[in-house]
């Protein structure tokens, strides 16, 4: 069982590997996509900066601005990251489809959870570095006052997070088989979805219905207040263990539940060819 | 379907552990213009059916090169997506060294490899970095993957630099030698070649051929071959199926088969000819047909 286990384990590296390696060889798209980020990333946070002379007047105080940008720059960040590990997870079909690889992968003798958590963890580690790049630029851009900040309990916050986007973006990763050539459009739906009902450039709970009570149930909100809270008011792991554990438990069960819908999803495919490299 | 010798009598001697691969009425059946959300309410309609595999039933012995002959679209491509579990099937079974495909899918997926027409691999990545992907996906130990790598692909005719070099700046022809090995690292028993021929010149199909022999004398595999190349069928095959229309025609040995057709007016016949009998066409006419 344990041998069974180390030899999913190690083949698990087999994802990790090879997305290190296309990211390495498509490093002038990394490059441009950093970019692209960065930009999107200034545009958001620029809104607040120039909230003032948008209305013609001083409406907020230069603190309330400060807080503002900092407000927005972590909505812009944290969603960044979520999308990052999300899109990742949720494009290791498209991806294979694009090479013409998913005959290969899907008949190697690897279970779709390791292929899984292979995806899964080279989205943490590509996230977390993707994000911190564009957290360094806006830092440098706007002198951002983190000095309240506790970083540990946002780490954790997360961390934690994170797996219940990976459980839907294994959800969404089901799309591409089911739809060979729309899926992978399909899952940019539920990212969309997620970006408008997550709170992640208006505090959720001030959305006007009904996306604040959708909000309720995304997983993306409690990560982005919980960080919040944790980088602008500085609570502790302590302060936020509700949160965390409510993340928790909806990793919990959104994982397994991404897993299953995936596996109804494989087996459709392979009953009706869409397996096939080219849909 | 024509056949002078069941698979057992020939091949399997020794009882179920000497059949490497055993179809039994497996077919397969394609259904288009039935949209999947329009199942889901229920509002599809019949749609147009295409059966790819119709019932066919066959036994390939343990070390044998078993030919499966057919022009494109006839249900080869399909029979080995059946066997490689990429496919399940709507009836009947398929079983690899005695293992269902279907309720035995990871233990098929470790006796199996395959070769696609379609050398199919991570464009950006090298021959070795793709190899190494296969290797870690077949749980073989990296340090020993990459010397075996480079050993087999420098046998293949692959230049060294190469080796680190991005696939797309490769032609097709050297495409299908990292294919090739990428099926042989992982050392199957049961090795399907599908079409790997198809595109090659004359040199790198003699090279390729030579490596299947080499898989099989050496390595004990047993090798499923799809081909429209009757030479090719002819000189390696042990036993050949020819396919038409996702049923088997006609199986037996190559000798055999032409010994079907052979005649005072046609005294040395081809496996063309015994295509043409069995058929009503010519292989060429139909691969054109189906351009």
């Amino acid at each position: 069982m344990s041998l069974e286990i180390t030899r999913e384990l190690r083949s698990s590296y087999a994802f990790v590997e090879r997305n290190i390696n296309l990211t390495k060889r498509y490093w002038g798209w990394e490059v441009v996509w950093i970019l692209y980020t960065v930009a999107n990333s200034l545009a958001v946070v620029l809104i607040a900066q120039g909230v003032n002379s948008s209305v013609g007047s001083a409406a907020l105080t230069d603190t309330q601005v400060d807080q503002l940008i900092l407000f927005l720059a972590i909505g812009a960040l944290v969603w960044h990251y979520l999308a990052v590990v999300f899109e990742t997870v949720s494009d290791m079909i498209s991806l294979e489809r694009w090479e013409g690889t998913i005959e290969y992968t899907f008949m190697a003798p690897v279970g779709r959870s390791t292929h899984m958590v292979g995806s899964a963890i080279f989205s943490l580690v590509y996230g977390f570095l993707h994000t911190a790049v564009v957290l360094v630029v806006i830092v440098l851009a706007f002198r951002l006052d983190m000095s309240n900040a506790n970083y540990f309990s946002a780490a954790l916050i997360l961390l934690v997070g994170s797996v219940s986007l990976i459980g839907i973006g294994i959800m969404g990763a089901t799309l591409p088989l089911l739809f060979p050539e729309r899926g992978m459009q399909m899952t940019h739906v539920i990212q969309a979805t997620l970006v408008l009902i997550s709170g992640v450039y208006i505090a959720a709970d001030q959305m006007p219905e009904p996306l604040a009570s959708l909000s309720v149930v995304s997983p993306a909100r409690y990560v982005i207040e919980g960080i919040r809270a944790a980088l602008i008011e500085g609570e502790s792991v302590a302060d936020l263990w509700r949160s965390m554990l409510g993340l928790l438990a909806a990793g919990l069960v959104l994982i397994p539940a991404g897993v299953q819908v995936f596996s109804w999803g494989e087996r459709y495919a392979k009953r009706t060819g869409r397996l096939k490299r080219s849909g | 379907m024509v056949s002078t010798q069941t698979p057992t009598a020939a091949w399997g001697q020794n009882g179920p552990l000497d059949v490497a691969l055993d179809v039994d009425s497996a077919s397969k059946v394609f259904t288009s213009g039935r949209p999947f959300l329009k199942r889901l309410v229920g509002r599809a309609g019949p749609g147009k059916r295409v059966v790819a595999v119709d019932k066919m039933a066959f036994s390939v012995g343990k070390r044998e090169i078993f030919g499966i002959l057919g022009p494109n679209g006839t249900g080869k491509s399909t029979l080995i997506r059946l066997i490689s579990t990429l496919l399940t099937p709507d009836s009947g079974s398929v079983r690899v060294f005695g293992h269902d495909v279907v309720a035995e899918e990871a233990v098929v997926k470790r006796l199996i490899n395959r070769v696609s027409v379609e050398p199919s691999f991570f464009k950006k990545l090298s021959p070795m970095e793709n190899l190494m992907y296969g290797a870690r996906l077949y749980s073989v130990e990296p340090a020993l993957a990459r010397g075996r790598i480079i050993e087999i692909l420098t046998r293949l005719g692959v230049d060294s630099r190469s080796i680190w070099s991005p696939m797309e700046d490769m032609s097709r022809g050297m495409q299908q030698k990292v294919a090739i090995a990428r099926a042989f690292l992982s050392s199957p028993v049961l090795l399907l070649l599908d079409e790997p021929t198809t595109g090659l010149d004359p040199h790198s199909r003699r090279e390729v051929q030579a490596f299947v022999r080499e898989i099989r004398d050496a390595h004990d595999a047993t090798v499923i071959l799809c081909t429209h190349d009757m030479n090719e069928a002819d000189q390696l095959c042990d036993r050949i199926a020819i396919v038409d229309h996702g049923r088997i025609v006609a199986l037996d040995t190559p000798a055999a088969l032409k010994a079907l057709v052979r005649s005072d007016e046609r005294p040395t016949p081809t496996l063309e000819d015994v295509f043409l009998e069995l058929t009503g066409r010519s292989i060429e006419e139909d691969i054109e047909d189906k351009k």
